[in-house]
């Protein structure tokens, strides 16, 4: 009955042919370890984002005087309110984590490389659209966090040279963060995640077009390839049962684990809290836009030029990186470069987390801190680009294949 | 029908119809862009008048105006004399006490720091006895100058008159 079902349906959209070829007998390196768990694990949380959020505003009311009072009504009164709002909530977390283990990894094993790169930037563009939805969705609360924190990036676009001021008012809606602002966030925030899912299925296309990368960072032949059905669906499958293991450990025991106490304050644009602190993802970045502080009046420009070229400066990666191996197993320096690289994020992390006055170590005050994280971050991408580019790094021998 | 580059008359019709579709698009989405402007309400409410007859000397008050707060600080003689005596430091964004003031005795600023939007803390909490701004440690003095920290301009004085030794009202009315 269903093979007659799919004959007739193959006979108008070969259905059958892309699953075989696009899925069950897609051929994947053999290679693969573990850190390529992570692409499919980004995309279940973004499903796991897109249901729980789609429930969530059948309860929620996107208005200034009524936002905070209906997510406390989610928690408090809706049927399994509580689940799905820290679901929600931890799962834009668990996004982040997936997506930056996933990009670590491809400027690990060098698979932004030609012929990825369109592969790369397709994924960078996700990652910006990411950073978007995240920061409007966490100003949908109308927490006092998620109040100021608008303040605080939508002031950003004031820096735009002649029109800044006036841009400003334009993204607001008025002469402040407010009502009119709320209600184009939520409607942002509900566009974006199908735009994010567009740029999914372009991922995949690219993806498809020239072949998963693997470890070794080498041009695989057939006979180095293996099915992705059954291999690569149970080893998915069992990366999915770990990361839910942990995911749904914070939803269930440490739910407000990553959420800041002051967003249970609801906004009053008449007070700021004593310490805007964004979201732990965004804070490496965070740092690097307060890191600039010594231009004078150039210094905001600079600071929001500085925070975006921080992400931006991923598109030319592929360009700046002309070494003949792909992957760092084979690249001695480049790896020492990249787990410095590593380091001095959760350094910058740390910086962003910390109030910009504060005096750490006996007596720096951190922004010399931040000073220095941001000059080795951008520093990383200079040296990978002279070491490659003037052949002082010599790659180790690589095999012809596996 | 060939010019001496090549061009023949459809190059030139699809080049002109191109350029009719272009503007056509950038008309039709003006509406839309337009759209997220201030609303008419929003801008209804341009004007906040305030009565300062119960502020006593070195009492300050912060009231909303276009949704934004503002400080209106009745100063002592000495913050006065302060703000005055360092006019002629050398400031970012350099000003006298006497150009950013209508009476000496009301200070009234825009409580909005000109680095990320914050609202500072009261007055006498940062260094020159001013406004301290808590998000990025900008300090302003008692005539609401940016003297230290990231922000690039002194905290804005907005449009105001007194309309009577008691009534003070913030803003223009927008027609």
């Amino acid at each position: 009955m269903f093979k007659n079902i799919m004959a007739w349906v193959d006979e108008r959209l070969p259905v059958s042919d892309l699953i075989k070829s696009q899925l069950t007998e897609y051929p994947a390196p053999k290679n693969l370890n573990y850190w390529w768990n992570f692409g499919s694990l980004a995309l279940l949380v973004l499903v796991i984002q897109l249901a729980t959020g789609i429930f969530l505003v059948m309860h929620y009311k996107p208005d200034a005087a009524l936002a905070f009072d209906s997510v406390e009504h989610i928690m408090r009164d809706v049927n399994f309110g509580w689940l799905l709002r820290y679901m929600h909530a931890n799962g834009a977390s668990f996004f982040f984590i997936a997506v930056y283990i996933h990009i670590l990894r491809g400027m690990y094993y060098g698979s932004y490389r030609k012929p990825r790169e369109i592969l790369w930037w397709f994924g960078i563009v996700i990652f910006f659209l990411l950073m978007g939805t995240a920061f409007m969705g966490y100003v949908l609360p109308w927490g006092q966090m998620s109040y100021w924190g608008a303040a605080v990036i939508t002031n950003l676009m004031s820096a735009v040279p002649v029109v800044g001021e006036d841009l400003v008012i334009w993204v607001w809606g008025g002469f402040s963060v407010g009502d009119p602002t709320l209600n184009r966030f939520f409607s942002l925030h509900y566009l974006m995640p199908f735009l994010v899912t567009g740029m999914v299925v372009l991922h995949l296309w690219a993806l498809h077009a020239v072949h998963s990368n693997n470890p070794d960072g080498i041009d695989l032949e057939k006979k180095d390839t293996i099915p992705f059905h059954p291999y690569y669906t149970v080893k998915d499958l069992y990366g999915v049962g770990v990361f839910l293991l942990i995911y749904c450990f914070f939803v269930f025991f440490a739910p407000n684990a990553f959420l800041e106490p002051d967003n249970y304050i609801e906004a009053n644009p008449m007070q700021t809290p004593a310490h805007i602190v964004p979201e732990w993802y965004f804070l490496p970045f965070y740092a690097i836009l307060r890191s600039i502080d010594f231009l004078g009046t150039f210094s905001k420009l600079a600071g929001v030029i500085a925070m975006i070229g921080s992400i931006a400066i991923l598109f030319v990666l592929p360009f700046l990186d002309r070494s003949p191996a792909r992957s760092f197993r084979y690249r001695p320096i480049s790896k020492v470069l990249f787990w410095i690289f590593f380091v001095d994020c959760v350094i910058l992390g740390w910086v962003g987390y910390n109030p910009s006055d504060a005096v750490v170590l006996g007596g720096i005050p951190i922004v010399y801190v931040g000073r220095a994280a941001s000059a080795v971050y951008f520093g990383y991408f200079v040296l990978i680009w002279i070491i490659t580019a003037f052949g002082i790094e010599k790659p180790k021998p690589q095999p012809k294949s596996l | 029908m060939v010019n001496e580059q090549g061009e023949n008359r459809r190059d030139f019709l699809m080049l002109a119809t191109g350029a009719v579709g272009a503007v056509g698009v950038a008309g039709a989405a003006w509406p839309f862009i337009k759209s997220m402007s201030p609303s008419a309400d929003v801008l209804a409410q341009a004007t906040t008048e305030v009565d300062i007859s119960t502020l006593s000397e070195g009492q300050m008050i912060t009231v909303p105006w276009q949704g934004k707060p503002v400080f209106i600080l009745h100063r002592t003689q000495a913050q006065i004399d302060e703000a005055v005596k360092d006019d002629g430091q050398a400031m970012r964004d350099p000003e006298k006490d006497g150009d950013r003031i209508q009476k000496p005795e009301w200070l009234v600023v825009l409580a909005l720091c000109t680095h990320l939007g914050c609202v500072p803390q009261p007055i006498g909490t940062g260094e020159y006895g001013g406004f301290l701004c808590p998000c990025h440690g900008t300090h302003y003095d008692t005539s609401g100058r940016i003297r230290k920290g990231p922000a690039p301009k002194n905290l804005p004085v907005p449009h105001y008159e007194f309309k009577d030794d008691s009534t003070l009202v913030i803003g223009k009315a927008i027609a």
